[in-house]
């Protein structure tokens, strides 16, 4: 039997090898530890293989000036994809500085001492975001609808079980079973949305369902197109698709919920940007008018959801949510400037949800409760630093400077406006006006309000967290940076999108 | 050198913050320090400007990016060098107030106060639409924590109040300014074409009507002006309202020529409106600062008359009502944080008779008010000759409501003289209740005497400024 590979670009893939070779790695070596050392081994070598992943991920970036094909019909080796691996490896870079002592300080839903052991499962932590990394890093690349499905697999599976890691606490549990459920369930119909498109056209390349796409039966392509939205927006959580995001983000280990409010969202848009300009440019009436339908409901939705929340958690999940309203507007745009403004939104954005979920942290393990707005009274006097950091972030978030989302939202509105689209621009206005009322509601707490009750544990000041302390220096260099560096952010972000033709 | 203008304050404010201020009073000194070096700075400027040329002075431009064209482009104009003269002036009275009355946590509060004049002094210099638009946001940041941190009991109400206003107002400018920049591919002021779009016209004027205020705009004002700390207020009514009439002068006037003259006679009327009501309220109001509050709406109503009156006459005369009325207002508010620091209340029917063995307090308060009410020789009265003189060209009835909006302002500004220095001494007012210390009276003083020598010599300022918009003509 005559049977021959493909031949395959191994410098290509690379981001991925080295994230899953670390994640083996430090399974495998991490059990052999004395407890003791186990943290400090694994956090170290699972920042070590972001790092060189993102390294790798950035010299292939220095090297395609064009968009190429790799592992024949499956694999992208552009830079739009390298890109996203640098900002997804970024994410999970931040997110072990927040995750290193979280296991010090367990937190409880009332407050009662919880009987965890701080060395548990730390590796199988490291280990699986590596994964989760990788995952993001392979579905970033896809380029036929069975690489996309097993890229999103593969991350979800691994956030699932991180989702749940912190098995004292039933809430983490209920989160992971609930992400689960709800999340199969999106990529159930993202499957079912995919074979239908396999029927219409006969083709799971990109590229080749645009060309098939011609003679293709008209209803179960455009079945198929809607199913695949529905299943990417389940997982950037737009609404109102969005329903696991609050109580998962919420019952997450606050570190994973960090990672996942920047990294799945860098992952989920970016791959949808590049799926609906590929693979359905003739369809795009559809699906233009279709995300900026679900960017609508997600501004309104999340906002609203967001006014009423206590649990700042929570409270984030909904900005999250609003926010996927947010950064859907330059895709629905549909033109170059809103593939630029997508990716330069996002670098801010990231750095943002990092930043705000690990001074959350922060406040967490000085309580060893949730954080709710009651008892953030106080806290921006008490830590001067995470307080004024949180500040610029929420302001941030609201699009207010010093925050480089102050020139994403422009920049989105900016794209949704030369489409010509000014009611949704209007839409985003009145997004953020609501806005405005729960992010500075934040800020009062932080600020305005006495520290009533101090529910911190008793004297002394809170033991030093330099991981954490580092990690939200560097989401506020990069939110300030990336509004003082727009020039050369932008350059990049150029060249990244470069790769993708837009339809309008 | 403008850059210098604008990175000072916020320079001294990083400082102030960052540093480890050993007492209060070393926050609040170099704070202080830095916004005398500002002041001696604009004085730098004043001098090395050639006020003949009407160009754009002593500028920088440094590309922000460009894609869409955006860069940090600052510079003065004749007109725009003396609100930030203003600026840098106000804030100093503002920060030594602040000093002597002492503040909690001077640090945070001191390096916010710095901050705002900054942010301010980059909303007059900014010559590019982003920039502009940057800085008109920035200022919000400091105003909102200024006021919820140290404001008055009904602090959150008020915050929130004002927050959402101006944020409303200004998200419609983001509108605007992404539409006329992607119609103009640029975002440079000083290349914008003319604009015949009335949509974005109204974008820049709704916020610029909310933050002035304009009426019926004015909702968060009489909350923000009454809970905000005493200094704070004088920034925020004497010299950050200015910032909207500055946006119409310099962005709404030469960028939108048709939709103004469109647009003229509704605005004229909602102007004199809401000179007319700020006035009757002002009237009504039953402590200090609502009267100094609604006085300030009909005011700047009064400027937005003069601006919209879109001649010579009516330009000078706005400008120099902005000038006139940032000193005004800041004196007033000061003055209005004395006696509430004396008698712990701002209501007129417990105050009463603070003129008696107070002659200071009595001198300057009536002072301020004489200037207020516009009488003849005054700078006030100077500024509404001009305006109404150029608002007649637009229809006489404007000039009418504008006159009789002097007259109102004689009632006001001489019930509120009475009612807190004479009739019967009031229930709040001890017997004492001390004078003006020497540190208020220098920081009022030194207003007071801008006043009077801008009575004397208003044609400084209208004979300085606007050189490039007449020779356009």
């Amino acid at each position: 039997m005559d049977f021959r590979t493909p031949d395959i670009d191994w410098a290509a893939l690379a981001p991925v090898l080295v994230l899953m070779g670390t994640s083996a790695f430090v399974l495998l070596v991490g059990v052999f530890l004395p407890r003791g050392a186990r943290r400090g081994f694994s956090a170290t070598f699972t920042a070590l293989g972001l790092l060189c992943a993102a390294i790798a991920a950035g010299i292939l970036f220095a090297q395609d000036e064009t968009a190429s094909l790799t592992l024949r019909e499956s694999i992208w080796r552009d830079r739009l994809a390298e890109m996203a691996q640098i900002l997804v490896c970024g994410a999970g870079l931040l997110a072990v500085g927040v995750s290193y002592w979280e296991r010090r300080a367990p937190v409880d839903d009332d407050g009662t001492e919880a009987p965890a052991d701080e060395h548990e499962r730390i590796v199988e932590l490291y280990a699986l975001l590596l994964a989760a990394v990788g995952g993001m890093a392979f579905f970033v690349q896809a380029d036929n609808l069975m690489a996309l499905f097993l890229g999103l697999e593969w991350f979800s599976i691994a956030l699932y079980i991180l989702t749940a890691i912190s098995v004292h606490r039933l809430s983490s549990l209920e989160a992971g079973l609930k992400y689960l459920i709800v999340g199969s369930f999106g990529s159930a119909i993202l499957l079912f949305g995919s074979a239908f498109v396999y029927g219409a056209t006969g083709a799971l390349e990109f590229r080749a369902i645009a060309e098939a796409s011609g003679d293709a039966e008209r209803l179960f392509l455009v079945a198929g197109l809607a199913l695949i939205l529905v299943g990417l927006a389940f997982k950037m959580s737009a609404a109102p698709f969005h329903m696991w995001t609050p109580d998962v983000y919420q019952g997450a280990p606050t570190s994973i919920t960090a990672f996942m409010a920047a990294a799945t969202k860098v992952a989920a848009l970016v791959l949808t940007m590049r799926v609906l300009t590929t693979a359905f440019p003739g369809e795009e009436e559809l699906w233009t008018w279709g995300l900026a339908g679900i960017a609508c409901v997600s501004l309104v939705w999340g906002n609203l959801a967001a006014l009423v929340q206590t649990d700042v958690k929570r409270l984030l999940a909904y900005s999250s949510v609003s926010h996927a309203g947010f950064l859907l507007m330059p895709i629905a745009a549909g033109n170059e400037l809103g593939g630029r403004a997508l990716l330069f939104y996002l670098v801010s954005y990231a750095a943002m949800s990092v930043g705000s979920f690990a001074i959350v942290a922060a406040r967490e393990r000085e309580l060893r409760r949730p954080v709710t707005l009651e008892n953030l009274g106080g806290f921006g006097w008490e830590r001067p630093f995470y307080g004024v950091t949180m500040a610029v972030f929420m302001f941030g978030f609201i699009g207010l400077p010093p925050a480089g989302l102050f020139l994403g939202k422009f920049y989105a509105f900016a794209a949704a406006y030369e489409r010509g689209w000014t009611w949704l621009v209007i839409v985003g206005v009145l997004g953020t006006v609501i806005s405005i009322y729960y992010y500075l509601g934040v800020i009062a707490a932080m600020y305005m309000r006495p520290a009533e009750a101090r529910v911190a544990p008793a004297g002394g000041s809170p033991p030093r967290d330099l991981p954490l302390a580092t990690t939200v220096f560097l989401a506020l260099i990069v939110t300030v940076g990336s509004l003082v560096a727009a020039d050369p952010l932008i350059d990049l972000m150029r060249d990244a999108v470069a790769s993708l033709t837009f339809p309008h | 050198m403008t850059t210098a203008l604008i990175l000072l304050p916020i320079a001294g404010a990083l400082l102030v913050w960052l540093l480890p201020w050993p007492t209060s009073r070393a926050a609040g000194g170099l704070a202080l320090l830095v916004a005398l070096a500002e002041l001696f700075l604009w004085i730098v400027a004043v001098r090395g400007f050639d006020f003949g040329s009407g160009t754009l002075q002593q500028g920088a431009d440094v590309t922000w990016f460009a894609d869409l064209d955006a860069s940090y482009k600052v510079g003065l104009f004749d007109f725009s060098l003396w609100l930030v003269g203003l600026t840098a002036f106000v804030g100093v009275a503002a920060i030594a107030y602040g000093m002597w009355a002492g503040r909690e946590r001077p640090r945070a509060y001191f390096g916010l106060l710095l901050f705002l004049t900054g942010a301010t002094i980059g909303v007059f210099s900014a010559q590019d639409l982003l920039l502009f638009y940057l800085f008109f946001e920035a200022m919000l940041i400091p105003l909102y924590v200024l006021i919820g941190v140290w404001g008055g009991t009904r602090r959150a109400v008020a915050t929130v109040k004002f927050i959402i206003y101006t944020m409303a107002g200004s998200l419609l400018m983001l509108v605007a300014v992404i539409a006329l920049g992607l119609a103009n591919e640029t975002f440079d002021l000083t290349r914008l074409q003319a604009n015949d779009n009335p949509w974005i016209f109204l974008g820049f004027v709704a916020a610029f009507a909310v933050k002035a205020p304009l009426w019926p705009f004015h909702g968060w004002l009489p909350d923000a002006y009454r809970e905000a700390p005493t200094e704070v207020a004088a920034l925020l009514s004497g010299v950050v309202s200015k910032t909207a009439a500055y946006g119409l002068i310099r962005i709404v006037l030469p960028s939108f020529p048709e939709p103004v003259v469109d647009f003229r006679t509704v605005i004229l009327i909602l102007a004199s409106v809401g000179l007319v009501y700020g006035s009757l309220l002002a009237f009504r109001a039953h402590d200090v600062r609502g009267v100094i509050a609604y006085s300030s709406l009909a005011q700047m109503c009064l400027i937005v008359l003069g601006i919209f009156a879109n001649n010579a006459s009516g330009l000078d005369g706005a400008l120099l009502q902005m000038i006139n009325h940032g000193l005004v207002s800041a004196a007033l508010f000061l003055l209005a944080g004395a006696i509430e620091r004396r008698t712990s209340t701002a209501r007129l029917e417990l105050l009463g008779g603070m003129a008696r063995g107070r002659p200071l307090l009595a001198s300057l308060l009536l002072a301020t008010g004489v200037i207020a009410l516009a009488v003849p020789l005054s700078s006030a009265f100077a500024a509404e000759f001009l305006i109404l003189n150029g608002v007649f060209d637009r229809g006489w009835g404007y000039a009418v409501v504008g006159a009789l909006a002097i007259v109102l302002a004689a009632m006001y500004t001489l019930r509120l003289i009475s009612a807190v220095l004479h009739e019967d001494v009031g229930s709040a007012v001890h017997p004492q209740a001390l004078d003006l210390r020497p540190a208020e009276v220098a920081i009022i003083g030194a207003l007071v005497v801008a006043l009077v020598a801008l009575s004397f010599w208003p044609a400084g300022i209208t004979d300085h400024a606007f050189t490039a918009v007449l020779s356009a003509r």
